[in-house]
């Protein structure tokens, strides 16, 4: 199956939050209303500059998150779904410290404490269908399809509307790009975005470290070796002419 | 024994049983309630003072016992042996202490074992995990031959011994990843740490501060374990170790100043904020005042003044931690932390429980067996109490 999108277009939200309801009752979560991200809350509508901006899991190309995990509990999928298995967890919430877009949440009052975030309804789409916030959407703000597709369809839109839409699509060049893309009409920093990403993917900051570990510890633990050897030695000179000297003056 | 002596001795006693009581009593709370019950920790600040001060700050001051190790062994400096056991123990009981805090941390401790298995060799958490796993089991073997001698195995003993420079190569090695690993964490952070803290060198910082700190617990400990346990100060060997601390301290400064200018950030360094105010307390703490004191004779070969210069170091490493994990990511994250008593509770009785160990070992058992200086008496005790 191809790498899917989600398609978010700002203009067209009306804040009906059947988006937030559809994903509670997927995934069997407690129907509170909730205004930030949370355990039980998968997907919040923030309102910014009186735009309605819907936040979840991006679903990265390159995912922090994926890339911190030291027992690999994410795993970034064919589909474009980031998925976390819970059973690997040990709970070090490395993925929720250094996540940009500070999705993953916990279920801190807990005994066996999860990490909790959206799933790109993973299975739903295995089997052919979308996601079950894009179904609920009414007001078409939000649409499924190929990443590729959607990469187009959103270029159209803004190309087609150049004095409606910010000419950018939040998502795609951010920390290596997305698979939930957004438009707008007004500036994403207003919007409460994170507009200062680079378009580096973030894994390859820590990886510029890690790689370096096996020539720390190749050219480290030969030059330790060398120092030893040549420290030691000259304590072993310095005994072989003493025991010479003595040798020779026994020997006169 | 004076009075005097015995009252205070007591009274500490006293403070480590209340300490350790109402850490374990948050310690019960924290099990029975979730981490939420215990800690103030949020989804957007999930990690705080116990990842802070009890890992970041728990493997740093640990770092004495490598860097003797590496001094004595490797550049063969035998002068320093004497200091060696106590750095190895402090050490030890500190990756334990660190240890002992990670189960309570981490949200499931029973899955720790995952790490063993399953890899994930991109992660730094990963590395960090095995750095902390194989160098404990180093540390094990390096304390061992105090335990072998005290029960009077002799053929382990041999055993051990003879692997010592293998040994030293290898904790060496794992410290200098250890230490460094706990800097690139926070790597991946650069939208999230403040300017004046991120820094690709962040591993190199944290490796040159850890060296620093690490004489600079040796020479602390050292003076604290003479009063205790009544021995003669090895003097001119901390003085040397000083004198080693400031050169770091040095290099500490030059590089940190080399990376301000590689990052353009000078104007950091003046804005009216409280990253700024923290940023030079910590600077000032533990870099400035110790290398200021310690270039004054009169301080530098004066006990208590060389005590001091060692404590100041301790003091800014510690904030400088403190910084990078909780003030440096406090705006970024957009939230503010502070603590929970519970949080704080559980941090002190670790910290007790590091004094308590460590006082009991060390009477017990042959850890300054090496130094062949006769007991103190009652008297000469008084002129270093300060
Ligand atoms: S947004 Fe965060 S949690 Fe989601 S895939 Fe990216 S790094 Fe992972
Ligand atoms: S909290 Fe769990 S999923 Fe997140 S990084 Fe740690 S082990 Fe991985």
């Amino acid at each position: 199956m191809k790498s899917k999108a989600i398609l978010v277009d700002i203009t067209k939200c009306i804040g009906c939050k059947q988006c937030e309801a559809a994903c509670k009752a997927q995934n069997k979560l407690p129907e509170v209303e909730e205004t930030k991200l949370s355990a039980t809350a998968y997907t919040v509508i923030d309102e910014h500059e009186e735009r309605y901006v819907r936040r979840l899991c991006m679903h990265c190309k390159y995912p922090t998150c994926e890339s911190v995990c030291p027992v690999g509990a994410f795993s970034k999928t064919e589909i474009g779904a980031v998925v976390y298995d819970s059973h690997k967890c040990i709970g070090c919430r490395y993925c929720m410290m250094a996540c940009p877009f500070q999705v993953p949440t916990y279920e801190w009052m807990s005994l066996t404490p999860k990490v909790q975030k959206c799933k790109f309804c993973y299975e739903k789409i295995l089997e052919g269908g979308t996601t079950a916030c894009v179904e609920a959407c009414p007001a078409e703000a939000a649409i499924f399809g190929d990443y590729n597709d959607l990469i187009k369809e959103a270029h159209r839109i803004i190309s087609e509307n150049p004095d409606k839409y910010v000419n950018h699509i939040y998502g795609e060049n951010e920390v290596g790009g997305t698979s939930i893309l957004y438009i707008s009409d007004v500036p994403f920093e207003k919007l409460g975005f994170k507009t200062h990403l680079e378009t580096q993917p973030l894994p390859e900051l820590t990886w510029s470290a890690l790689s370096k570990i096996p020539s720390i510890v190749m050219v480290g633990g030969t030059l330790l070796y060398g120092i030893w050897w040549i420290t030691n030695r000259r304590k072993e000179v310095v005994e072989f002419e003493r025991k010479l000297k003595e040798n020779n003056e026994e020997n006169n | 024994m004076d009075k005097s002596f015995l009252s205070r001795l007591t009274f500490w006693k006293s403070v480590a049983i209340i300490l350790i009581t109402l850490g374990l009593y948050s310690v019960f709370i924290r099990f029975t309630g979730g981490l939420g019950a215990a800690t103030n920790l949020s989804d957007e600040f999930p990690w705080g003072l116990w990842l802070g001060f009890n890992i970041l700050c728990g493997v740093g001051l640990s770092a004495g016992g490598f860097t003797l190790c590496g001094i004595v062994y490797i550049f063969n400096l035998k002068d320093f042996k004497p200091l060696v056991r106590p750095a190895i123990l402090t050490a030890f009981l500190g990756y334990l202490l660190v240890i002992t805090a990670l189960m309570i941390e981490l949200g499931r401790p029973d899955k720790i074992w995952h790490t063993l298995i399953m890899w994930n060799p991109r992660s730094v958490m990963f590395e960090v995990a095995w750095c902390v796993m194989l160098y404990t089991t180093v540390l094990a073997l390096e304390f061992s031959p105090i335990v072998l001698e005290r029960l009077g195995w002799k053929t382990p003993l041999k055993i051990i011994k003879s692997i010592t420079i293998p040994l030293v190569i290898a904790g060496v090695l794992l410290s200098t990843l250890h230490q460094s690993s706990l800097g690139s964490l926070y790597l991946i952070v650069p939208n999230k740490l403040y300017g004046l803290w991120y820094s690709e060198l962040l591993p190199v910082f944290f490796f040159i501060s850890a060296l620093t700190v690490g004489c600079g617990m040796v020479i602390i400990e050292s003076y604290l374990s003479s009063r205790t346990f009544k021995r003669e100060l090895e003097f001119p060997l901390l003085l040397r170790l000083g004198q080693v601390m400031v050169i770091l301290i040095m290099v500490n400064v030059v590089v940190k100043f080399i990376d301000l200018m590689d990052r353009n950030s000078f104007d950091l360094l003046f804005l009216n904020r409280t990253e700024t105010y923290l940023y030079w307390l910590e600077v000032f703490l533990g870099l400035i005042v110790p290398f200021i004191m310690m270039n004054f004779k009169k301080i530098r070969f004066n006990r208590a003044g060389l005590f001091y210069s060692a404590l100041f170091v301790i003091l800014g490493f510690i904030l400088n931690r403190m910084n990078v994990s909780v003030t440096g990511m406090e705006s970024g994250s957009g939230a503010s932390y502070l603590p929970s008593w519970m949080e704080v509770f559980i941090t002190m009785a670790i910290v007790s429980l590091g004094f308590v160990a460590f006082t009991l070992i060390g009477k017990y058992f042959p850890v300054f067996s090496e130094v062949h200086t006769p007991p103190n008496k009652n008297s000469q005790i008084s002129k270093y109490i300060v």
